[in-house]
């Protein structure tokens, strides 16, 4: 396949940060396919509008999804990309690789496709860019035997769950998001690769309330991390603190004046104002605490996460389309996470869940706009959860109130007949 | 655009093999055709019960069922319309009935 004359791409090889088209263009050299990738997006650059035909359906045999179709619609000036269909490989927990597993799906990813990535995609999956029909099969058996490598979600399904770094390298993670991010990716197989829901669901987990996989932003199941019982405080290391031995933000952020200090860049601006200093011992009323990590992530070699930890479990976020975009609602303040019992606690939740929402649901409907539509307090009795007050940011202000029958007392049956007894008309 | 041909028969498809005037085109031979490239070693009456439920159902809606209504309707479980049907009920199935294939974020 020959080069292109490609004047707009050219264009993106200046400038300090990584090319993706220096990139392809050296991809090129050992599978010029990528020639024509780069030839019908300058044609898209140039026309303004996508080169992708609508949809495809494509992918391998004993799984309805993995595999996204696509085909070009100028497949003559660019047989290269023909078929240009993309492979979804579900990634190990927070993307740790060794070297050796890369380089051998790299030599299979350039004998069977275009030798392009996603390193990786928003979900997590990695994602292989570009292949034709004929190569998938060949392509997920060798995965499979030479690599135990699996495909990731696609579909109406749940989608490959994904973790932040959690526990492997990081002080606040209040759960270990990797064991629990394994262990539902591998319980929840048979759901991952064949669709059997109203529409898509997926799963991020995040140790602690910094979110770091954005689990509250793009998960219809968000595990975030937290504690209930005391902020740990190492008073010595406040002090180091306070005489510039330790950096604020792990030295991440400098210091806001000439000095770190812990009145302005903490103490004041913790949400609830349940800080103060006595002399220079810190001091938290943990009962107002909210677990916002504001001062950890300030002061993280004083100041450590309780002992009491597991995870708050919020549904329902999902992007604009359609009812408009959400963020997760509070379902679950607190559970354990325990790795020994299988995250028990975790897997009663998504199973309630999905029996209410698999039966329930409309045709593409995600959870958050079926919690909107049957209304949370409808949501919160099928999930077998006592309403209780931080599941509201705010009451409601509107006097619209449902009561069920069985609440009132009388119930709905009434007779107009013995109301005209008492109120003549 | 292509064409495929099968026991005397040609019909129009597009790039995944779908039939692209669905179930105008379809015939017996479609049916033959489609268990040669989607792994169905034989047609059985379960086979059979499942398109005649996607294509009922197709007529009547418009659209293709839910899978949980194929499941209820038909009374298999989702395992067993993937053994029946390799690339299961979109791919597959879908695509032996003649019903369009199946779009959005899939
Ligand atoms: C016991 C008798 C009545 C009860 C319990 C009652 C109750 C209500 C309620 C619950 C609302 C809705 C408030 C809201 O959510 O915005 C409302 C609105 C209204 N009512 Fe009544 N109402 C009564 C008598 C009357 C009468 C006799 C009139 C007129 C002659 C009237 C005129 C209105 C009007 C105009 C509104 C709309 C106000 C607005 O939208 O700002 N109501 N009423
Ligand atoms: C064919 C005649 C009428 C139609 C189609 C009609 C339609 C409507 C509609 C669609 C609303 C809004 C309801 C909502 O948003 O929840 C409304 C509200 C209202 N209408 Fe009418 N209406 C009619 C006649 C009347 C008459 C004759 C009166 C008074 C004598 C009246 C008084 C009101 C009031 C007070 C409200 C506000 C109620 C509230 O905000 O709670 N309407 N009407
Ligand atoms: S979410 Fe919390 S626990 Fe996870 S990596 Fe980020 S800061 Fe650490
Ligand atoms: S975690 Fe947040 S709410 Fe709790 S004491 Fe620290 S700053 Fe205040």
């Amino acid at each position: 396949m020959p080069k292109h004359d490609t004047p707009l791409m050219d264009e993106l090889e200046k400038g300090p940060w990584p090319s993706f088209v220096s990139d392809l263009k050296r991809q090129a050299e050992k599978s010029p396919q990528c020639w024509d990738i780069v030839g019908q997006m300058e044609l898209s650059y140039k026309d303004r509008m996508t080169h992708w035909k609508h949809g495809g359906i494509v992918g391998v045999f004993g799984y309805g999804g993995g595999i996204v179709g696509r085909y070009s619609d100028v497949p003559d000036k660019f047989p290269g990309v023909a078929h240009f269909h993309t492979v979804r490989l579900n990634q190990p927990s927070s993307k740790f690789y060794r070297t050796d597993l890369l380089r051998k799906l790299c030599d299979l990813w350039e004998k069977r496709g275009s030798g392009m990535t996603n390193l990786h995609g928003s979900t997590g999956d990695l994602i292989l860019l570009g292949t034709k029909t004929e190569e998938l099969e060949p392509l997920f058996y060798e995965l499979t035997h030479d690599l135990e490598w699996d495909l990731g979600g696609s579909g109406s399904n749940l989608r490959t769950p994904a973790c932040c770094i959690g526990k492997a390298r990081c002080e606040w993670a209040c759960y270990d998001t990797q064991a629990a991010c394994y262990a539902m990716t591998m319980k929840y197989q048979d759901e991952i690769h064949r669709p059997a829901f109203p529409y898509k669901f997926k799963f991020k987990f995040s140790g602690c309330a910094n979110d770091c996989v954005a689990a509250l932003a793009r998960s219809d199941l968000s595990a975030i991390g937290t504690w209930r019982d005391n902020i740990r405080i190492d008073q010595a290391e406040v002090k180091n603190y306070l005489s510039g031995a330790n950096k604020a933000n792990g030295g991440g952020t400098p210091a806001k004046g000439d000095k770190f200090d812990i009145q302005k860049e903490v103490i004041d601006l913790c949400p609830t104002g349940c800080m103060w200093m006595e002399g220079d011992t810190l001091k938290i009323d943990d009962a107002e605490c909210t677990r916002c990590m504001h001062c950890l992530n300030v002061m993280p070699k004083a100041l450590r996460p309780g002992l009491d930890q597991g995870a708050s479990l919020l549904m329902g976020a999902k992007a604009p389309i359609l009812d408009g975009a959400q963020l997760g609602t509070l379902i679950v303040p607190f559970i354990k996470m325990d790795p020994e019992n299988e995250f028990e606690e975790l897997v009663d939740v998504i199973e309630k869940c999905w029996d209410y929402w698999m039966e329930n649901g409309k045709n593409r409907e995600r959870l958050g706009e079926t919690i909107q539509r049957v209304g949370l307090p409808t949501f919160l009795r099928v999930m077998e959860i006592e309403p209780i007050p931080q599941h509201v940011r705010e009451p409601r202000s509107n006097p619209y109130v449902f009561w069920r029958e069985e609440e009132v007392e009388g119930g709905w049956q009434r007779d107009i007949k013995e109301f005209r007894k008492k109120h003549a008309q | 655009m292509a064409t495929v041909e099968h026991k005397g028969k040609t019909f129009n498809v597009d790039e995944d093999g779908f039939l692209t005037k669905g179930m105008e085109e379809w015939s017996e031979e479609w049916v033959d055709y489609v268990k040669s490239i989607e792994g169905i070693e034989e047609l059985t009456d379960e086979h059979r019960k499942i398109i005649d439920i996607l294509q009922d159902y197709f007529k009547k809606n418009g659209i293709a069922p839910m899978v949980r209504i194929l499941s209820k309707t038909t009374g298999f479980p989702l395992k067993r319309i993937y053994e029946l049907f390799p690339s299961g009920p979109g791919k597959g199935a879908c695509k032996m009935a003649g019903l369009p294939k199946p779009t959005g974020c899939v």
